[in-house]
C-alpha cells in the first residue's frame, strides 16, 4: 500500500511540475523577474498547491495514523535559527541563477533535456556538502 | 510592474499546482510523509528505501510519457550561461540541505502546516531569488 501511494503521488508530482510549468526554468525565472515584464503564473501553482496541500493538513489532524498504518511524521520545529535563513538565502540565489529547484531537478530528467542533466550531478554534491555544512555549524 | 500576458497561464498553472498540492496530501494522509524533493532526493542517496526509488521513478517517467506521447507539448528554456546553470545547481543543493527544505517541502508543505520555519524560509528564498534575477537579469 505505502508503494503504490508512493508511486501515485510522484506521478501527480510530475505531471503537476510538468503542466503548472515548474519545469520550465525561463518561466520560474519570468516569474522571479518582478520588476521587469513580469509572469505571475507560478503564484497561481503556489496557490492551487497549498489549497490542496491544506486540506491534506486538516485530514491527516483527524486520524491517529495513515492509511497505510505509519506514524503521521511532521516536522515539529519552531525555532527561527541562523541556518534556516542562511540556507533558505543561499537556495533562493541558487534559484534566481538556474531557475530550477530541487522537484523540477528529479521531473526534469524525465524531458530528456541537457541542462538537467548536468544540473543533477552539481545539485547532488551541493546537497551532501549542504548536509555536511549543517552538521558542522 | 508590468505584467507579461502572453507568457501567464493562470489556468494551467492552479490546475498543475492543485496537482502538486493532492501529490502531498496524498503522500502525507496516505503514508505520514512530508512531500519534500531535497529531503527524498538527499535520503536517496545516502539510503536507497524502495518507496523513494518508486516515488522519484514515477516522478521521472511521468513528465517523461506526457510530453514524449504529445500529450503535454511545452517547450523548456534555460539559462544561456553554463555558470549559472552550475553555480545554481551546487547553491540550490547547499540552501535547501542547511535551510531543511526547498520549494515543496516550505513552500507547499510547510505553509499549509503554518510552520513558522517555512514561513521565513519561503519570504527569504522569494526574496533572494528575486534579487538575483533582479541584479544579473534573466539570463534565458
Amino acid at each position: 500500500m505505502g508503494l503504490v501511494i508512493a508511486a501515485l503521488s510522484g506521478c501527480l508530482f510530475g505531471a503537476g511540475l510538468l503542466i503548472s510549468g515548474m519545469l520550465n526554468p525561463g518561466k520560474v525565472i519570468g516569474f522571479l523577474d518582478v520588476t521587469g515584464s513580469w509572469d505571475p503564473s507560478l503564484a497561481f501553482v503556489m496557490g492551487g498547491g497549498l489549497i490542496m496541500s491544506f486540506v491534506g493538513v486538516l485530514m491527516a489532524r483527524n486520524r491517529s495514523a495513515a492509511m497505510d498504518g505509519q506514524k503521521i511524521n511532521v516536522p515539529d520545529g519552531q525555532q527561527i535559527d541562523g541556518k534556516l535563513i542562511l540556507g533558505a538565502a543561499i537556495f533562493g540565489v541558487g534559484w534566481g541563477l538556474a531557475g530550477i529547484c530541487p522537484g523540477p531537478a528529479m521531473a526534469g530528467l524525465g524531458s530528456l533535456a541537457l541542462e538537467f542533466f548536468i544540473f543533477m550531478p552539481v545539485l547532488i554534491i551541493g546537497l551532501l556538502a549542504g548536509r555536511f555544512l549543517r552538521g558542522a555549524l | 510592474m508590468l505584467i507579461d500576458f502572453e507568457a501567464f497561464t493562470p489556468m494551467a498553472s492552479t490546475f498543475g499546482g492543485a496537482m502538486i498540492g493532492l501529490a502531498a496530501l496524498l503522500l502525507l494522509v496516505g503514508s505520514g510523509r512530508i512531500m519534500g524533493a531535497s529531503g527524498i532526493l538527499t535520503s536517496l542517496v545516502l539510503e536507497q528505501s524502495l518507496w523513494r526509488i518508486v516515488f522519484v521513478f514515477s516522478l521521472v517517467v511521468t513528465p517523461w510519457i506526457l510530453m514524449q506521447s504529445g500529450m503535454v507539448d511545452i517547450s523548456l528554456t534555460f539559462v544561456a550561461d553554463d555558470w549559472r546553470l552550475w553555480l545554481g545547481a551546487f547553491l540550490v543543493g547547499v540552501g535547501s540541505q542547511l535551510g531543511s527544505g526547498c520549494t515543496s517541502g516550505h513552500g507547499i508543505c510547510g505553509l499549509a502546516r503554518f510552520s513558522k520555519r517555512s514561513v521565513v524560509a519561503v519570504l527569504t528564498f522569494m526574496a533572494t531569488a528575486m534579487i538575483t534575477v533582479f541584479l544579473l537579469g534573466r539570463g534565458v
